[in-house]
């Protein structure tokens, strides 16, 4: 069974391709197989440039799903072609809230398993293996399929660095509608967007978060101080996202985004594992935290063992004086 | 109302945790206890139930030797009853796998509305209970972060990239909660002790109807080749704080070139 055609799912924000829909077609390329993507919305030939600018010969377009949430049309226009003969031998999943619903719900359309968090695929020339973080990343486990084609791997953004190929632009083919029935009720009604000044929390040069240590969500303003005069972004442990001082989109770790600045200041953070999977991977790590015990010392470039409260301001005028 | 809750019963996340050199899969010995990220889904279902005024809800899980540990904390606080399948043909299942027997197990108890978690603490592969709506033919939302039910719909504020979408949804169907969307009520001594005649239905492999060579190890199309120590990060330099912790990072910040 060689690897002759890798299908990337791409997603979109805004009428672009996201980063990690680059990075997966990028690894698809360099895989050696024909690469195509399975696009969906309104505005499919506008993104087409550029998902052939990274190696997409052909895109298939689900078309405008309206309102519906993306899972049971698109997995189910993926199924259709696959069943219609034209079967991918791979198919790379970002690891989001929609690519998540699009691979669980193709799964069961093909009655194929599904490998998630996936943070590296190798492939050597029939056999593709994947790999994954545990127990917050001190382990690493090496996994693959041992059944039929298609092979679905679900992989986490930053898993790869997304380079343009400079490929032409690739044929757009409409991919067909199946029934549907009640698995497409989910209706979006409205979209809110939560207000966002300075960079975004997964593509930020610097990330400054902050955990259960700050004592209070009053406490917070000092960590989005601090990010805004480093021009980075503020994030959160899922402690204190839990706890509801901050929101959901804040959050960095396994459940919430995966970061990966060049600094990344964590403060009032232990180190759970569930944090630690989301942030380990920052070129510079530094730590605040009162217990010289913590785990997120393990990882730390410069550990500060010492009270947020003290240490943060201090910075912070330090910072300020520095212009 | 029927609702449903997903319960994973999972080795204490606190205590250190292991593969099986062997198999590569979980060590799962010894007590296991109700997965953290459940009891979100529990006491939503406790509320929606009570909101609806009526109907209860039943817990359904998979868990292997009988294990019950787990489910007894979600019956203490409140649910009516539970529908266990343990069966030692399913160590080892995939997530699609553990979909196809969980789907089985909730079909039993024709819920309105399911209720998972978006992913397990000790597994988070977080496919399964999409994977189980799909099976059941049921509309899903995932990432729900606010949840209400009403006029046989339930109305989700569901966590995106950008902040939250509001999604209505006919019922039955699926939804996934993240953490602290609800404040889990602690069981009461009363609770405690009621849940321990609550019912809890065992149920086996051949019970739900299904072949035990397409689940467990048997039925996996999947397998760990391999699990190695990651990189280390090289340990860093540890300052404690004595009113200079500070001047340690702006010069950290000076040689990074952020300022």
């Amino acid at each position: 069974m060689s690897i002759d055609k890798v299908w990337v799912l791409a997603e979109s924000a805004e009428g672009v391709p996201t980063s990690i829909t680059l990075e997966l077609l990028t690894r698809a390329r360099s895989m050696g197989a024909v690469t195509e993507a399975v696009a969906w919305g309104s505005g499919t030939a506008g993104l087409a440039g550029e998902l052939g600018n990274y190696g997409a010969t052909t895109v298939y377009d689900v078309g405008d799903i309206g309102d519906a949430l993306p899972g049971a049309p698109v997995a189910g226009a993926m199924a259709e072609l696959i069943v219609a003969g034209n079967r991918p031998d791979v198919i790379l999943v970002p690891a989001s809230y929609d690519g998540r619903d699009v691979a669980a719900r193709l799964s069961v359309r093909l009655d194929a398993p599904v490998i998630t968090n996936v943070v590296d695929v190798d492939s050597d020339g029939d056999s593709v293996s994947s790999q994954h973080g545990l127990f917050g990343g001190a382990q690493v486990a090496t996994a693959r399929f041992t059944g039929a084609h298609p092979w679905i791997f679900v992989v986490r953004a930053k898993s790869f660095t997304a380079e343009a190929s400079g490929g032409a632009a690739p044929q757009v083919v409409a991919a067909p509608a199946p029934e549907l029935g009640a698995t497409n009720g989910a209706k979006v009604l409205a979209r809110h967007a939560e207000e966002r000044t300075g960079p975004k929390l997964d593509e930020a040069d610097v990330v400054v978060s902050g955990g259960r240590g700050l004592g209070g969500a009053e406490h917070y303003a000092m960590i989005e101080e601090l990010a805004k005069l480093l021009h980075g972004a503020a994030g959160a442990s899922r402690a204190i996202v839990d706890a509801g001082w901050v929101p959901y989109s804040h959050q960095v770790g396994q459940t919430g985004k995966t970061v990966k600045p060049t600094l990344y200041v964590a403060c009032g953070i232990s180190g759970a594992t569930q944090h630690l999977v989301g942030m380990k991977g920052s070129k510079n790590i530094i730590a605040i935290n009162k217990d010289q015990d913590a785990p997120i010392f393990s990882v730390a470039d410069l550990g500060i063992v010492g009270d947020v409260h003290k240490v943060v301001p201090k910075l912070i005028e330090a910072l300020k004086a520095h212009g | 109302m029927n609702v449903v809750v997903c319960v994973k019963q999972i080795p204490d996340p606190a205590a250190p945790q292991a593969l099986d050199p062997q198999t590569h899969t979980l060590v799962r010995e010894g007590k296991l206890i109700m997965d953290d990220s459940d009891a979100y889904g529990v006491e939503m279902g406790l509320q929606l139930a009570e909101a609806a005024g009526g109907g209860e809800v039943t817990l359904v899980s998979m868990a292997p030797g009988g294990e019950t540990s787990g489910l007894r904390t979600a019956l203490a606080m409140g649910a009516a009853k539970a529908i266990l399948v343990s069966d030692d043909a399913l160590k080892g299942s995939d997530a699609l796998s553990t979909a196809k027997v969980l789907a089985k197990a909730i079909a039993r108890a024709e819920p309105d509305l399911v209720i998972a978690a978006t992913e397990s603490t000790d597994g988070y592969t977080g496919t399964t209970p999409v994977q189980v709506a799909e099976l059941l033919g049921f509309p899903s939302v995932s990432f729900a972060k606010k949840v209400s039910v009403g006029d046989g719909r339930v109305h989700v504020e569901r966590q995106t990239e950008a902040g939250y979408d509001e999604v209505d949804c006919p019922l039955p169907a699926v939804v996934t909660v993240t953490a602290g969307v609800v404040e889990p009520r602690y069981p009461s001594f009363k609770g405690i002790m009621a849940a321990k005649s609550k019912p809890v239905d065992q149920l086996t492999v051949a019970d739900l109807g299904l072949d035990a060579a397409q689940v467990g190890a048997a039925g996996a199309r999947q397998e760990v080749t391999a699990v190695t120590a990651a990189d280390e990060r090289k340990a860093g330099e540890i300052v404690v704080d004595e009113g200079d912790g500070y001047e340690h990072i702006v010069r950290f910040l000076e040689q990074l070139k952020l300022v």
